[in-house]
């Protein structure tokens, strides 16, 4: 489905994550990031750009990943993007949201 | 002479070593597998053992019995793999070189990643369901259990078959209602994924199934800690959700010989292409079952048909032809939701679990994501399946290798 936002059409799917990353740019990021009640800090920024990169390398991601990054340890990831940090840090970098093993 | 050495005599494991008896030119290669186990486990048994249901005679055989004659067992840790020099090292120093390895080395709970998860109330009010010690405790503590508050847990993904937290907790229910207790024990299923399944139409079957037996579900939650005194977990938000009774499915990661050997990822599983099980770094290297890191449920039956496939792979290798890419991380399993019923899921990596009918299209006789008797019956079987015909490599007749679309309602 299709959505304005910051004055650009961007496709989402159901769950409303970008289907088409070439869609994303920073200001669609702090929309969504209101979306989700979120001001984007620099430590926000930090984060949406591991999580971008470790996506464009097919490298799978997960809270204990993200939590051994080097980046932000689980805790501070949670303080950043509270409840279910993982899920609202991929929306709001454009990228999918992480599939689960099952 | 060549080597194809088999590390781990578990279902993969076992599996591979019955297909390649029968496919490989016996004077060309030896077949060795390596276990340091004498005992088999059949693993889903796990599930019935703290109920009453079975019993450890029913779950526990000899490794030996089901390793096909003409292959050599060697019973023995195992060290380190050095797949530079193509060597196994032994804890007892020796050294086994292979041209050909398959890795069968499975996943092991570790509770230990989890702060007060192995304090002084584990295998007391704390358990586990995935070892066979933690299910036998588990179960000496429900016979004379009183109630209160039991939390089911899942700490993080991927575990070992991700439904049978959800049996256990279907089953927990039946349990005290047969002991007239139900209303004295208040149930709680905690969960770190947004819902009770990843999949969304089997989500909602078995959420509409946890609220109909009055089960609370709790999701989203990353657990950081168990605090033993106040008998609480709390997770990184801050949550906390108090218990009398916690049982929990820990971290599951691979097997320590793979983190000893460089060969894993953060948590030990080895990366391995998911369409036709070999090793992403290592051609020679194959990998079955839950040791690797593909994409697919951590199950027997996963494993199953992954051992059709990498057969076919490993004849492939040796005649030097191309690999087939035609693993599609299908998946059957057998919900039991109590009560004497069960339901069926059957999926792989690009279609999840729907409605429909199986393993005969528009016919059954058992249906897929709907309780019934006759899939209850059909998870009752599965262990004679197990033991007679699995381990043994024997094709199970009706069920593909690959997921049938043909009966399903997408």
């Amino acid at each position: 489905m299709e959505k304005t936002i910051a004055g650009k059409t961007i496709t989402v799917n159901e769950e409303g994550y970008l289907t088409n990353f070439s869609q994303w740019d920073r200001s669609v990021a702090e929309e969504l990031a209101k979306e989700a009640e979120l001001t984007l800090t620099p430590r926000h920024w930090d984060v949406i750009a591991y999580l971008q990169d470790e996506h464009k390398k097919d490298s799978p991601l997960s809270i204990r990943k993200v939590g051994k990054s080097g980046v932000v340890d689980i805790k501070e990831f949670y303080a950043l993007f509270p409840n279910a940090p993982l899920k609202t840090a991929t929306k709001i970098a454009g990228i999918p949201k992480p599939a689960s093993c099952i | 002479m060549k080597h194809l050495v088999i590390l781990g005599a578990g279902t993969g494991g076992t599996m591979m070593a019955n297909h390649l008896q029968h496919e490989l030119n016996k004077d060309e290669w030896r077949i060795s597998i390596i276990d340091e186990r004498t005992e088999h486990h059949y693993q889903p048994g796990y599930l019935f053992l703290p109920f009453d249901i079975y019993e450890p005679s029913d779950i526990i055989k000899s490794i030996q019995e089901f390793i096909p004659k003409g292959i050599h067992f060697i019973n023995e840790k195992i060290d380190k793999i050095v797949p530079t020099s193509n060597t196994i090292l032994l804890a007892n120093k020796e050294a086994i070189d292979y041209d050909i390895l398959i890795i069968a080395t499975g996943a092991k709970i570790a509770p230990e990643e989890i702060e007060g998860m192995k304090g002084e109330l584990w295998h007391k009010s704390v358990f586990d369901f995935y070892t066979f010690e933690g299910a036998l405790h588990l179960r000496n503590k429900l016979r004379t259990w009183e109630g209160g508050k039991m939390l089911i847990h899942i700490t993080e993904m991927p575990i070992k078959c991700p439904v049978a937290p959800l049996e256990f907790a279907f089953l927990a229910d039946s349990f005290f209602k047969n002991k007239h207790m139900r209303d004295k024990v208040e149930i709680t299923y905690v969960t770190p994924l947004s819902g009770a399944f990843t999949k969304p139409k089997a989500t909602e079957a078995l959420e509409h199934l946890l609220t109909e037996k009055n089960i609370n579900i709790v999701s989203d939650f990353a657990i950081e800690s168990v605090d033993n005194d106040t008998k609480a977990i709390r997770d990184y938000g801050g949550r906390e959700i108090p218990f009398d009774l916690l049982v929990t499915v820990p971290t599951n990661k691979g097997d320590a010989v793979i983190e000893r050997s460089g060969l894993g990822d953060e948590l030990n599983f080895v990366p391995t292409h998911k369409a036709t099980l070999q090793s992403k770094d290592h051609k020679n290297i194959f990998v079955i079952g839950d040791a690797s890191n593909i994409p697919a449920s951590k199950a027997g039956s996963v494993a199953h048909f992954e051992a059709e496939i990498l057969t076919e792979n490993i004849v492939r290798f040796i005649k030097d032809e191309p690999l087939q890419e035609e693993f599609d991380g299908h998946a059957n399993c057998f919900i039991e939701t109590g009560n004497g019923k069960a339901l069926l899921i059957d999926f792989n990596y690009s279609h999840e679990p729907v409605e429909g009918t199986f393993p005969f299209p528009g016919v059954g006789p058992l249906r897929l994501l709907k309780e019934s008797r006759m899939n209850h019956m059909g998870k009752m079987a599965f262990r004679w399946i197990y033991w007679n015909m699995l381990l043994k490599g024997t094709h199970i007749p009706f069920v593909s290798t690959t997921m049938s679309e043909s009966g399903k309602h997408f």
